[in-house]
């Protein structure tokens, strides 16, 4: 599903590469985290994977398509089979919830019908389910992640990038927010997730590929924060 | 759907930046003002050559000394020209007549010259007045020949005064379009600026470029045909009340200028407007929104 193939990446004026001769693959419905200290280039494979950085070096395919000789005309309807979340959420706050998840399906040219019969089912998917039209500022931080994680699947995505999901929720949102991801993982979908949070990697025993100073230290089958 | 979400952007984009937008259309106007204003100047000018010059003549003046055979040669030599296209000969005679009706208000002047004063003349017109000079140096050494006078040097004034307004007015439009060009690109910065949310959300999602770009596009290009209307309807204003009014003792000299004329310069105007705001809206994009 995911291939990466010794990639380098060096930012301009950084002194040392990001990811440094990084070899990965990723199967189909895996679960897998990266983890590693600050700085050590773990987010970097999600703007990889996402075309908003290309590798100096390397190649990167991505569902069998390389995107480092991607065209840049091809990149939206590439991205539209990559569902994504971040730390800080991204959802429009002037928009409900509903409507948050709504305009992710009318800007790729999908019918107002078609968002009434799939956005109210996919929030109800994530836990939302009577919530739909609060506004991000009505909602907890646990539940405007669920926003996003609603936002992020309802296209049905091959593959969902995390990342640092958790990084602004306490312990315990934390957890549910991974119980809802565990969830979508399970419908088939490639989850892969950038985290520092050992609490978490710890329980779900996935995966885990650790990344320090660009280089590939661990790539566990099922693996601890360590 | 789509197209009532684009449309609904645009209005809103205007106006949340209100100001912005007036300060873009009315330099717009103004620019596109100037510019349909030099274009009237030009077809103007090029009609009034059309309309002058055919009318216009060559004069040979003749020595008071020439013999019949000169005279008959040169008349000759003039006929069989193919730059000629009529040849008329003026007699002493003719010309003091001519002179006497033209000065007959003012008898002092018409009695200070005798009759067998003023000089004998070919009258000439040219099948291309252009081909001025060719003729001039065709005939100004032959004999009998004193002076070689065209009336377009008179003309020719008139038309550079003309041309010079026109510059100055295509310049004034340059400069003017040069700040409605900086004020579009801004606008659009701080549209998108505004709607930076939207527009990481859009771009995460795989929103398509033309569907992310096409509402900041559509706004430069429904400002620029504000502007371009505006600045038609100063033009209107212009033709009514300067050539129109004050200025009509003028306006017979000139060729008359039509309203269809004038009417031609909106499509031009709006053309102008649509595409200048829309190029520069979509290049400051692409430096704004990269993908």
């Amino acid at each position: 599903m995911i291939q990466l193939e010794h990639v380098t990446k060096t930012y301009p004026k950084a002194s040392r590469p990001s990811l440094d001769e990084v070899s990965v693959g990723i199967e189909k419905g895996e679960f897998v985290f990266f983890i590693g200290p600050s700085g050590s280039g773990k987010s970097t494979i999600i703007k990889l994977l996402l075309h908003e950085v290309t590798p100096n070096r390397g190649r990167v395919h991505v569902n069998g398509r390389d995107v480092t000789a991607m065209r840049s005309w091809k990149i939206p309807a590439f991205r539209r089979q990559i569902g994504c979340v971040f730390q800080d959420f991204r959802l429009l706050p002037n928009r409900t919830a509903y409507e948050n998840v709504a305009f992710a399906l009318e800007v790729i040219g999908k019918t107002k019908a078609v968002a009434r019969r799939v956005v109210p089912e996919v929030l109800e998917l994530v836990g939302l389910g009577g919530k739909e039209h609060r506004y991000p500022h009505e909602l907890s931080g646990g539940e405007q992640q669920r926003v996003a994680v609603a936002r992020a699947f309802v296209n049905r995505p091959l593959i969902l990038l995390a990342d640092e999901p958790t990084g602004n929720l306490d312990p315990d949102t934390s957890i549910e927010i991974m119980r809802l991801l565990d969830r979508i993982n399970r419908t088939g979908t490639t989850v892969v997730m950038v985290t520092h949070d050992s609490n978490i990697v710890n329980q779900m025993r996935r995966r885990v590929i650790e990344i320090e100073s660009g280089r590939i230290v661990r790539d566990q089958a099922r693996g601890v924060y360590g | 759907m789509r197209l009532k979400y684009v449309m609904s952007e645009v209005m809103v984009g205007l106006w949340r930046n209100v100001t912005m937008t007036v300060a873009m259309i009315i330099t717009m106007a103004v620019s596109l003002f100037m510019l349909g204003a030099s274009g009237l100047i030009y077809t103007q000018v090029k009609d009034m050559k059309a309309y002058y010059y055919d009318k216009i003549e060559v004069a040979i003046f003749l020595k008071p000394e020439i013999t019949d055979e000169q005279r008959s040669a040169l008349e000759g030599a003039l006929k069989s020209d193919p730059m000629v296209r009529e040849v008329i000969y003026e007699s002493k005679d003719e010309a003091f007549t001519k002179f006497q009706s033209m000065f007959a208000d003012v008898p002092a002047v018409v009695d200070a010259v005798k009759p067998g004063q003023l000089p004998e003349s070919f009258r000439v017109g040219l099948v291309n007045p252009e081909q001025y000079q060719q003729v001039r140096e065709a005939y100004v050494g032959k004999d009998g020949v004193d002076q070689i006078i065209d009336q377009r040097n008179l003309l020719e004034k008139i038309f550079n005064i003309l041309g010079s307004v026109q510059t100055g007015a295509l310049v004034a439009a340059s400069v003017m379009a040069i700040a409605a060009l900086l004020l579009v690109g801004n606008t659009i910065q701080v549209a998108a600026y505004s709607k930076r949310r939207e527009v990481a959300v859009m771009k995460l999602v795989g929103a398509s470029n033309w569907f992310i770009q096409a509402p900041f596009v559509l706004e430069a290009v429904v400002a620029g045909l504000i502007g371009a209307i505006l600045g038609f309807g100063l033009l209107a204003v212009g033709k009514i009340v300067l050539l129109d009014g004050s200025l009509q003792d003028l306006t017979d000299l000139l060729t008359p200028l039509s309203w269809g004329k004038v009417l031609i310069m909106l499509p031009l105007m709006a053309l102008a407007g649509t595409v200048v705001s829309s190029v520069t809206a979509w290049v400051t994009l692409r430096f704004y929104l990269r993908v």
